[in-house]
């Protein structure tokens, strides 16, 4: 009797909406691909107005469907939803371009004997780049060792000790730093040598000085950015513990944010992995192993791919080839310590609250 | 007049009955703590008079004529109290009083606040800790502190956090010593029991009330003379309240007890003594308005403010 009441009282308001079917957007999307596709391979139109012109006027006709059949509101969210799509779309395409482009080309000479072999009296087709990732690997570990304590410490004092117009200095030269131009880097480092040294000093070192100048920065902002989320209460704690400050901030503060200063080292490092500039001013270009970063030119990988680039002989796809691959192991290296750190973070990460 | 002062004994009262309900299980401390603690003299919780000592190593504070500020602004006025050795003094009062800010003067945490200024003396033991040759690192290892948020350290683990305070001082303890400080501190914030087989695990996968557990047991393995807590309960339910409330009658046999509370049904089950701050307007320094037995600042209390306090008349 009272199921029967309840039934037959009609609702104040219909919850119920249309709405299109599920496959609905993905197929429009997809049919304006196929038809898109098709006008490019069949008429001579040109390619990217047929692009442009299926993605808005596949956005329109959803937004029109959706508004015809579910309303206004679900409408919006369509649109929406279907322009940031778009968006991550257009911002996607050259990385996923790049990446393929490099890795097609750079695979015929990623081989065996491009990472045993140097380039040393290699003319025309052959030899490698050990030389090159061994000069890669020693210039960016001399500069970490170099920045890496230098940018801990000044975060730590800028976040933990600094107070007043000191603080406020270093912090807007830090800024200031972040922003120069790696190929003034290199001429800083250069002239500073060369007034030691004399001009046209070419060495290892030289490069890393370049690079930690465009490293320090990074590092400061990582670090201090990190040590700003070690919250306050556990200071407090630890002070609460009779415990000095500098302990505090040594085996309390740093061990809790040491899984985000690992990271932003690590980003740092990819940073100025494959910087060119700078290095080609101040480590110059060698085609030999050398690991001694006082003694002598080095090569690099980002200078390795630039100058086979540049001045390839009469053969000239060798050349390429190796250029190719050069850049391809760069990107390989970077991704890895991209990779390392992730692990790390993960790894060693704290929840903070 | 009469009306809520009656209602108020009553309440009293009845929560007195269930503390003892809930306390008298537990209580291990020794007869003679006790039978002081229930027998409080007005007279010896009066400001600087009662010196007859308690035979105790826990410690007496003497507060003069104490004044705290943030900068300019004049968070307390001229406090002067005494606080009894083995003995939980409650702090009450409404928000942005002072009670938290006097709290952290007393072991020299208020000056850390960029701003933080303190002018007057606080003697423990004879001792004035603001006396210019007093290192603020050495008052705090003699005085512990239990904050307002469980917060044991994230990158250790719970036997880690219990000694930390032994660790992050490099003090040579060796490993058996060590294993004992830490049964002994966690066996004294009754956690021992519920941790025992996971004592290398983070202690932040505790519960909330097993880590403000926690940081008791840390606070007290450095074996400080006076423990202060800053609302220690706020952040937890009634059961973990109620233990650590256990917990707080315990401890008081070995250590003088300062609790800031906003809780006031926690002031009169956990306390022996009340201290009531209040401010006259906003905007003003906070003051310490009465300071008395508990039983009398919740029964009958000099001040009318503080009786408008306790019996929730107050704006």
């Amino acid at each position: 009797m009272s199921a029967l009441d309840l039934t037959a009282t009609p609702p104040r308001a219909s919850l119920v909406r249309g709405s299109l079917p599920s496959w609905g957007p993905r197929g429009l999307t997809i049919g304006a691909a196929i038809v898109a596709l098709g006008l490019i391979a069949a008429t001579d139109v040109n390619a990217a107005l047929v692009l442009v012109s299926a993605v808005v006027l596949c956005g329109v006709g959803l937004y029109a469907w959706s508004r015809a059949v579910e309303g206004a509101r679900t409408a919006t969210d369509r649109g929406v939803t279907f322009l940031v799509s778009s968006a991550f779309a257009l911002a996607i395409a050259p990385l996923v371009s790049l990446l393929y482009t490099v890795v097609s080309r750079g695979f015929a000479r990623f081989d065996y004997q491009f990472f045993t072999e140097s380039s040393r009296n290699v003319v025309g087709a052959g030899g490698g780049a050990s030389h090159a990732i061994l000069g890669t690997l020693v210039i960016t570990g001399v500069a970490t060792l170099a920045s890496v304590p230098i940018g801990i410490l000044a975060a730590v004092y800028l976040q933990e000790y600094g107070h007043g117009r000191l603080k406020r200095s270093i912090t807007f030269f830090v800024d200031v730093m972040t922003g120069i131009p790696s190929i003034v880097a290199g001429l800083f480092a250069y002239a500073l040598f060369a007034l030691f040294l004399g001009p046209g000093i070419r060495l290892g070192v030289i490069g890393a000085v370049a690079l930690s100048v465009l490293m320090i920065p990074i590092v400061v902002r990582a670090t201090e950015e990190m040590l700003k989320i070690v919250p306050n209460h556990l200071r407090e704690a630890s002070y609460a513990l009779g415990v000095p400050k500098w302990r505090t901030v040594v085996k309390v503060v740093l061990p809790t944010a040491l899984g985000g200063i690992i990271s932003g080292v690590m980003l740092a490092i990819a940073r100025v992995m494959g910087e060119t500039a700078p290095l080609l001013i101040t480590t110059g270009a060698f085609s030999s192993v050398n690991l001694n970063p006082v003694d002598g030119r080095m090569q690099n990988l980002a200078v390795f791919a630039f100058n086979q680039y540049k001045n390839p002989g009469v053969q000239r796809e060798p050349y390429f080839d190796r250029a190719w691959a050069a850049a391809l192991t760069l990107i390989v290296l970077v991704m890895t310590l991209s990779l390392v750190a992730r692990l790390i973070q993960r790894r060693f990460g704290t929840e903070t609250r | 007049m009469a009306e809520p002062t009656e209602r108020s004994q009553e309440y009293m009262d009845s929560t007195e009955k269930l503390d003892r309900g809930a306390t008298a299980p537990t209580k291990e401390g020794p007869d003679v703590t006790d039978s002081v603690a229930t027998s409080v003299d007005v007279q010896t919780v009066l400001p600087h008079e009662g010196r007859e000592s308690v035979a105790t190593v826990a410690k007496r504070i003497e507060i003069t004529d104490l004044n705290l500020y943030y900068g300019s602004f004049h968070a307390v006025k001229s406090v002067n109290m005494t606080i009894q050795p083995n003995k939980v003094t409650a702090l009450i009062g409404s928000s942005g009083c002072g009670k938290s800010t006097f709290l952290r003067s007393l072991n020299r945490m208020h000056e850390l606040v960029p701003g933080g200024r303190v002018d007057g003396a606080v003697i423990i033991d004879g001792q004035d800790i603001y006396a210019s040759n007093v290192d603020p690192v050495a008052v705090r290892r003699q005085v512990g502190m239990v904050f307002q948020s469980p917060n044991p350290f994230p990158t250790m683990s719970i036997y880690e956090n219990v000694v930390a305070g032994l660790l992050l001082n490099s003090r040579k303890t060796k490993k058996p010593a060590l294993d004992e400080i830490v049964e002994r501190s966690l066996r004294g914030a009754n956690l021992w029991n519920e941790v025992k087989d996971r004592l290398d695990r983070p202690g932040g996968g505790l519960s909330g009330g097993q880590q403000q557990r926690l940081c008791i047991a840390r606070a007290t393995a450095v074996e400080p003379e006076v423990l202060l807590m800053d609302e220690p309960c706020s952040a937890l339910d009634p059961v973990a309240t109620l233990a650590i409330e256990d917990l707080i009658q315990q401890l008081k046999a070995n250590y003088t007890i300062v609790i800031v509370t906003h809780n006031m049904q926690q002031a009169s089950r956990a306390s022996d003594v009340t201290g009531f701050f209040n401010l006259e307007q906003s905007g003003t320094p906070g003051q310490l308005v009465e300071l008395d037995t508990t039983e009398t600042i919740f029964s009958n209390p000099a001040n009318k403010a503080t009786e408008d306090y306790v019996t929730g008349r107050f704006g």
